[in-house]
């Protein structure tokens, strides 16, 4: 029987859902009118920003169904006429640690079907072969929204910056949605495609005597906000009002990090990012909630993660820092930061494995500057991979990872560790 | 025995043994392990959820207030409903978030999955039911707790 939709089709789209255009775009069509009434969406809108991203960029073998489904749309001849960029790759053996058995099961088993993946995403649209990063809003990237513009795009830090930081309009979308909003070129209308859904439920006021780290600030506000909008005060105080490189890099692992530790899609912060400049408090909800956060707070909440190494007494042996991937200036300045240290500790060489994420672009550009030989004299590593997918090999489990990324601690046993702490690790002035 | 109605996203009639979680559930997180091993049921490997951590849900009610986690929770339901290892129902508490939604309708369009989803079932849902419960859902989105 056919699927009895509820929200309002246009002539267009109804001919689409009843096959006029094909089986497989009815199909496509289906699920995104079915995903739309499951929330009471009361229409189909444009995508306005064609440039799609999608969140699965890992060839796991397991995703059979994945890789069937990506076939019927390429036999039926659909894909994205504008492109897409995708999440970054999963692998790299030449700058991560990989052992011989790593590279067997990664090749064979784990990422096995990586190659075909990759022929299948090029005949959908992938933009380039270098385009898989979580962060495609980056300058060197290329994609990037405008304000209002609507996306159909998953990875949810990715979307949650769009709808944020450049003022775009998204879903938290899962994967597999991404892509068949692209094709069909609509998404659904609900939540934070509305204005009603833009607003904000909390007021959270920050208080704290010192600029806080962006990792625990987003932590403590998905936790406690989970899915709904925070509209964030006294935050400007530390970050400035404008949205340059340094304040867009900030509310990149913010934003991250409230994704990740909470869901939320989208945050405003008052006098700098576009629709609170715009609206300020206009954008609280009536009988909003507020949450004070200060150094006690945060300390507190820092506090909270747990050590979940299989020997949590022991120091850790690699650590991770990019999550999302480093933009251009943030890798600069770790790089500064772990030359500087390696050297201020008497030593030439890293004490534990580090590996740096960046975009495929950005590494690039950053390979050709002599800060890169410097980086890579102290034995530390510049990947483009996701460090998340890295420890989806089963084997890692046995490293004691650290990180300074809240989305990497909360998704792997990653330990967390604040900056300069993970700093003094790697350049062995201090011991864990 | 107490009932509760919820909304129907995907209906069906099923009777058996509950298990909650009283916490979102990281779809990655809870499936990923048993999927990689091609196991044959799943034993939920979510180290951070101590209500199902290790308990076997396949083919089980899995009672909960929505999933949490990566945008890739859609894709990986319908990985396990195509591996036939899913669940047998899933009964939110709460409104379906749009990542479990994504994966229900993906299971059903793409995998004809008879995965059964019922949500808006309340919070005393939740705080009534306890693993190891048998339950009765029915077509309408009536579920029973009947021991």
């Amino acid at each position: 029987m056919a699927y009895q939709y509820k929200m309002k089709l246009t002539d267009e789209q109804k001919a689409i859902l009843e096959g006029s255009q094909g089986p497989v775009k009815a199909k496509v069509m289906e699920t995104i009118v079915r995903y739309g009434d499951m929330f009471e969406a009361t229409e189909l809108v444009k995508v306005t920003h064609g440039q799609g991203h999608l969140v699965t960029s890992f060839g796991l073998s397991l995703l059979k169904p994945v890789y069937r489904t990506m076939d019927e749309l390429i036999d039926a001849g659909l894909k994205v006429e504008e492109g897409f960029t995708m999440d970054p790759r999963p692998a790299d053996f030449s700058n991560t640690p990989c052992s011989l058995i790593d590279k067997l099961l990664i090749k064979t088993i784990l990422y096995g079907k990586q190659k075909d993946y990759e022929e299948q995403l090029r005949k959908l649209g992938l933009v380039r072969d270098d385009a898989f990063s979580c962060a495609c809003y980056f300058d060197e990237m290329g994609n990037i929204p405008s304000k209002g513009d609507v996306l159909s795009w998953a990875e949810s830090s990715a979307v949650n910056y769009a709808n944020s930081v450049l003022g775009a309009r998204c879903n938290r979308n899962s994967g597999m949605i991404d892509i068949f909003g692209s094709i069909i070129g609509f998404v659904p209308k609900f939540g934070l495609l509305t204005d009603e859904g833009r607003k904000a439920k909390w007021k959270v006021i920050v208080k704290t005597e010192k600029k806080p780290l962006p990792q625990i600030l987003g932590s403590a506000i998905g936790i406690k906000v989970m899915e709904d909008v925070p509209y964030v005060v006294g935050l400007d105080k530390w970050i400035g009002t404008e949205l340059n490189d340094e304040c867009k890099a900030y509310l990149k692992d913010f934003g991250a990090a409230t994704a990740s530790n909470g869901a939320v899609g989208l945050y405003h912060i008052e006098n700098v990012t576009p629709e609170a400049v715009e609206q300020g408090e206009k954008l609280l909800v009536e009988g909003y909630r507020e949450y004070v956060i200060d150094d006690e707070e945060l300390e507190r909440v820092y506090k909270s993660y747990p050590n979940i190494w299989k020997k949590p007494e022991k120091a850790g042996n690699l650590a991770f820092i990019g999550c999302p991937h480093l933009s251009k200036v943030q890798l600069e300045d770790w790089a500064d930061r772990i030359i500087g240290a390696v050297k201020a500790a008497g030593r030439t060489k890293v004490a534990v494995d580090t590996v740096l994420c960046t975009a495929p672009p950005v590494r690039e550009a950053f390979a050709r500057s002599p800060k890169y030989a410097q980086l890579i004299a102290t034995g530390a590593k510049l990947t483009t991979i996701c460090p998340l997918m890295y420890t989806s090999n089963p084997l890692t489990k046995s490293k004691r990872i650290m990180t300074c990324s809240n989305k990497l601690r909360t998704y792997s046993m990653a330990r967390y560790f604040k900056d300069d702490e993970l700093l003094a690790i790697i350049s062995g002035k201090k011991e864990d | 025995m107490k009932e509760f109605k919820g909304r129907v996203i995907n209906g069906g009639y099923y009777k058996g043994e509950a298990v909650v979680s009283h916490q979102g559930v990281n779809t990655l997180a809870t499936f990923q392990s048993s999927a990689l091993a091609h196991a044959s049921k799943v034993t939920v490997a979510d180290q951070n959820n101590p209500d199902i951590y290790q308990k076997n849900i396949t083919g089980k009610a899995l009672c909960l207030p929505q999933t949490i986690g990566s945008t890739t929770g859609g894709m990986v339901l319908q990985v396990i409903c195509s591996m036939g290892i899913n669940p047998a129902c899933m009964l939110f508490s709460e409104h379906i978030d749009s990542l479990a939604g994504a994966g229900v309708i993906l299971s059903v369009v793409w995998e004809n999955s008879k995965l059964i989803a019922i949500d808006r079932l309340g919070q005393e849902f939740l705080d009534t039911v306890r693993t190891g419960d048998t339950i009765e859902v029915t077509e309408d989105g009536i579920v029973r707790i009947l021991d």
